[in-house]
């Protein structure tokens, strides 16, 4: 074979060679917490097949990996339920039905339809959740005053308080700050939410991402953490037992992922089987306490010990859900709009 | 007159050179020109709420110059930039000159070895070691405050100040490997006539190797320029987004909406920075010189 010839069937190789693969094979987009092997493995086992997992982090990155992708290379991802209708309108989901999947051991502030259902049709299967509110070490600060939500702003924590660096949650915490629902907001309310960012801004030693501010309420760099929660504490609870997260009796906000399968996935039949089993009991005790993150698992029968349950507050949940406010859902103009005041926020002096 | 035979070779010549040079012509439009020409086109897309195709529109640019936050970016990434050169340039010019001209030759070997040590660890991990040193629970005031010297930590990390010193760590090595190669080029014999003619050391060091130096220091600029300017590691985890450079807000961009046009613009903006720095420093490099 020629040089030429050669480079052709290199070219050829590559432009045929998908980053997801084919025959036996289950192809799912998530995130860091469903790749155990503990997790995974059963509904390998069971069902003769292997998962292809591709790590992705945000919507933005099932969107990059898609744009790469051939149609029907994927066919199940994880995501920020808040972004259900997004992707709902770009017609990548394909339709569920409610009956075949556990929606009746599934708290129903969780299954609400707001954040599953496009046109009163059901799309994403929530899995897990959690919030986004205040933790702290307690060896450092008087859990008591944690309780309330304005005492973040209070100046004898000056420099000792990191801000989580995702503006949703934020925007939408110090909202409920200013007494604000975070369903109602709209453009007109940003201008009173940005002050009051720039406030907390004013009386934070640092804004970073997952990793950083963790790593910095860790490692004592910081005593509070705004926009904190189970995520930053439970999984470091052995380690670090004086870590603790509150919701403030203002309320705070609750996150919540969830599964869907793609419209253009070529064994859709076998993508709902994933889904169900992830949703299953005992898959979401596993998902639940991931070696990556931990969070409340959506399903209320999963299986979790005494020790697990005791960290995740299970008891506290049905009081924590329902002073909790889910992610806002969003039109992309306004999220353009949150994001823009975000970063007229960061670059305040 | 030239004859057929020289101008047949000439002819050969300047085709061999163009043969020479096509694989970095080709390099260059694959992976430089034709990118960038990607993202001329995408820039002029702005994106869709459902995903559909957009139609050529100057939206992004729009939305990009009428944010007054993303303007602020562009300043608050020059004047960084700006500060890290003259640092790195300040800094590395005496320790490349000491390593040029009075340490003897095999010194310099191990001089120069060490100066290339923080190249041989990654970005990310440079970033997070001098977190260990600046942070609040750091080594600089675990010692302030066990000399008593400040009750609680003072605020070293996490703001434009680490970014910079950040950035400087690496790039004086950057602008010292420069420099020092441009120096040692120099030929000695200058630098003995002016002081044979009268000249006192100082002024034969103003008058002769510093203007010959020129080129090291503005080759060691630009790269610091070209390097700084689209970095989003070191402001990301020294700088605590107490203000944001570009590259933060082109991840920003990418990170949440996948809103390529409008990172497109913002990369493209960079990118006129980064051609406007070359079109002022390209006469005082002359880069054959080096």
């Amino acid at each position: 074979m020629n040089f030429s010839k050669t480079l052709l069937a290199g070219i050829a190789l590559l432009a045929l060679a998908p980053a997801a693969q084919a025959a036996d094979t289950l192809n799912v987009l998530t995130w860091c917490d469903h790749e155990d092997p503990a997790l995974l493995e059963p509904f390998e086992q069971a069902n003769g097949v292997k998962i292809n997992f591709k790590d992705i982090d945000s919507t933005a990155a099932i969107l990059a990996v898609l744009g790469q992708s051939k149609p029907g290379d994927w066919d199940v991802l994880v995501l920020d339920q808040t972004d259900t209708g997004r992707l709902v309108g770009m017609k990548l989901l394909e339709p569920l039905d409610a009956k075949d999947f556990p929606f009746g051991n599934i708290p129903a502030e969780i299954a609400d339809p707001k954040l599953s259902s496009v046109g009163g049709t059901l799309y994403t299967i929530p899995e897990k959740f959690g919030y986004n509110t205040v933790a702290y070490n307690k060896a450092a600060v008087d859990p008591m005053a944690m309780t309330d939500i304005n005492a973040i702003w209070d100046p004898k924590f000056k420099g000792r308080v990191a801000m989580y660096d995702y503006y949703v949650p934020m925007i939408e915490y110090v909202a409920i700050a200013l007494g604000k629902t975070p369903a109602d907001l709209t453009k007109e309310d940003l201008p009173a939410i940005k002050d009051k960012l720039i406030a907390l801004k004013a009386n934070s030693s640092m804004i970073g991402d997952v990793t950083t501010v963790q790593q910095a309420l860790a490692s004592g760099a910081a005593d509070i953490l705004v926009g904190g929660g189970e995520w930053v504490t439970a999984g470091i609870a052995a380690d670090n037992p004086n870590l603790d997260y509150v919701i403030p009796t203002q309320g705070g906000v609750r996150w919540q992922q969830a599964l869907a399968v793609f419209a253009e996935s070529k064994q859709k039949d076998l993508a709902k089987k994933f889904v169900q089993y992830i949703v299953s009991p005992e898959a979401q005790g596993k998902l639940a306490t991931s070696s990556c993150y931990w969070g409340m698992p959506a399903n209320s029968k999963a299986v979790l010990n005494d020790a697990q349950k005791a960290i995740l507050r299970w008891n506290d949940q049905p009081g924590y859900i329902k002073v909790s406010h889910p992610y806002l859902q969003m039109t992309p103009d306004f999220d353009k709009a949150l994001q823009a005041m975000w970063a007229e926020v960061l670059q305040a002096k | 007159m030239v004859s057929s035979n020289e101008a047949r070779a000439a002819s050969q010549a300047r085709l061999a050179g163009f043969g020479f040079a096509l694989p970095a012509v080709a390099w260059i439009a694959l992976f430089f020109g034709a990118p960038l020409v990607v993202m001329a086109v995408y820039s002029l897309l702005p994106l869709t709420a459902d995903g559909s195709p957009p139609q050529l529109s100057l939206k992004a640019y729009h939305d990009f110059f009428g944010q007054p936050a993303y303007v602020q970016a562009i300043w608050n990434s020059v004047v960084t930039t700006a500060i890290v050169v003259a640092i790195s340039v300040l800094l590395a010019y005496p320790f490349a000159y000491v390593l040029a001209t009075k340490l003897p030759k095999r010194w310099q070997r191990f001089a120069l070895a060490c100066a290339i040590l923080p190249f041989w660890t990654s970005y990310v991990v440079r970033s997070y070691a001098w977190l260990l040193v600046l942070a609040p629970t750091g080594i600089i005031n675990w010692i302030l405050i066990n000399l008593h010297l400040t009750e609680r930590p003072i605020t070293l990390a996490y703001n434009p100040n680490a970014t910079v010193l950040g950035f400087v760590h690496f790039f004086i090595m950057l602008n010292a490997l420069t420099i020092y190669a441009n120096l040692v080029q120099i030929n000695p014999r200058y630098v003995l006539a002016a002081q044979d003619l009268g000249a006192s050391a100082w002024r034969s060091f103003l008058a002769v190797t510093l203007p010959l130096s020129v080129p090291g220091m503005a080759v060691g600029a630009f790269l610091t320029v070209v390097l700084c300017i689209g970095d989003f590691i070191t402001p990301q985890i020294l700088g605590g987004n107490k203000e944001l450079l570009l590259p933060q807000v082109i991840m920003m961009q990418i990170q949440r909406q996948l809103d390529l046009p409008m990172a497109s613009v913002m990369s493209l903006v960079l990118t006129v920075i980064v051609a406007v720095v070359y079109l002022m420093v390209q006469k005082p490099m002359r880069m054959a010189r080096l």
